[in-house]
């Protein structure tokens, strides 16, 4: 039998490299999987509690989100690369929004890592962040997501029985919104009519 | 034959890790050297509130020289020690204040960055913060002297993550000698600040 030249084992060796999962600081986000952990204040902000669906008081999780797709961005306003990526963020959003084919099926919020109440109402004012953002000011929610670094962004789709699974990880900002709308619209698998 | 394979692997190996390393990056991937969980305060205050601010002269990071009397009767100074270059909480810290750059000029203050590594350590650092308001000073030599004319030099030699208020009048109106591990947060400035008013 001939030999394998090297370089067909190397190929082979590196297809092998886990396309679905993303590294944190200690944990593996692999794609398919269920979010655990992740649960936050219902907003008090009427807006933001009609953005997300949501009613009445005490905590929510994904699961509660009434979109089928939730995007989690985890920044921190004392992030350089969360400061320069807020702009996108928001032009993102906005493509969502306009887009009548897209818009109500994604959701997205912001979990302040580190950040205190105080410090993410700068961070929205100062951006005019318009979806609703999440004081984490004890790391709590960030030490679950692994200590990610930042902007670090989570990507759930609700399967048939309602159960938020990851559908993508990211670490660093959004550098073309256009695409990166696109980009989640493929990748969770939305049906989104064209006008 | 073994030993091609063998490259393969190793190459697999490396390409693997640095495609994982590289997956990781933010803005201060890989430069960041993390000290550790420190004794929160390893000093003892000089000053107290109330006392005249000690005057100082230090050199900053655009090569001139800043003056702390220089803003008496004009403006309220914010001093921000902060212990370390390249490490974890002080990397953030500075950053926020850049961004909340009009909090502190809505309160007629300025903020002046003081650590202890010198100049071009603190020109590199602070390049990836982006364009910085606000003057860096480096208290490199004698070394940390105007720290520990505050009382806020570490036995390890470096300053403690502290935040001192001076009025217009020059006298000090807040300190905080913050637990080194843990960035102040940016109410407690703003509130102390409006207090000034």
């Amino acid at each position: 039998m001939k030999p394998l030249p090297w370089i067909v084992v190397f190929v082979v060796l590196f297809a092998l490299v886990p396309a679905g999962g993303v590294w944190g600081a200690g944990i593996s986000y692999e794609k398919g999987e269920p979010l655990p952990g992740l649960s936050l204040p219902v907003p008090q902000d009427p807006g933001a509690k009609k953005y997300l669906g949501l009613s009445g008081a005490g905590h929510f999780t994904p699961a509660d989100v009434t979109a089928p797709v939730l995007l989690v961005q985890i920044f921190s306003m004392y992030c350089p690369h969360c400061q320069r990526d807020a702009g996108n963020v928001n032009a993102f959003y906005r493509l969502m929004e306009e887009d009548p084919g897209v818009r109500g099926k994604i959701r997205v919020i912001g979990i302040g890592a580190g950040n205190s109440p105080y410090e993410v109402q700068v961070f929205r004012e100062t951006y005019g962040v318009p979806f609703p953002l999440f004081s984490d000011g004890n790391y709590e929610m960030h030490k679950k997501f692994g200590e990610v670094r930042t902007p670090f962004y989570i990507g759930l789709r609700k399967d048939d029985q309602g159960v938020p699974r990851i559908f993508f990880t990211r670490v660093g900002g959004i550098e073309n919104p256009r695409e990166f709308l696109d980009f989640l619209i493929i990748e969770s698998g939305l049906e989104v009519k064209k006008p | 034959m073994m030993k091609k394979i063998l490259t393969g692997v190793a190459a697999f190996i490396f390409l693997g890790v640095a495609v994982t390393a590289f997956g990781l990056s933010d803005v201060y991937e890989k430069n960041v050297y993390d000290a550790g969980s420190l004794k929160p305060v390893d000093s003892v205050l000089k000053v107290r509130v109330g006392d005249k601010a000690p005057d100082f002269s230090l050199p900053s990071i655009d090569g001139k020289t800043v003056t702390l009397s220089d803003f008496r009767g004009k403006k309220n100074v914010v001093l921000s020690f902060v212990p370390a270059a390249w490490t974890p909480v002080c990397s953030d810290q500075w950053p926020g204040y850049n961004f909340a750059r009009k909090i502190f000029e809505s309160r007629d203050a300025v903020l002046l960055g003081i650590s202890v590594d010198n100049v071009p350590t603190l020109f590199a650092w602070t390049n990836q913060m982006g364009d910085l308001w606000f003057p860096v000073l480096s208290d490199f030599w004698p070394h940390g002297a105007v720290a520990d004319r505050y009382g806020v030099l570490r036995s390890s030699g470096v300053a403690e993550r502290a935040i001192f208020i001076i009025d217009k009048k020059g006298v000090i109106r807040y300190i905080d000698v913050h637990d080194i591990n843990v960035r102040p947060p940016l109410e407690s400035i703003v509130k102390a600040l409006d207090g000034l008013q």
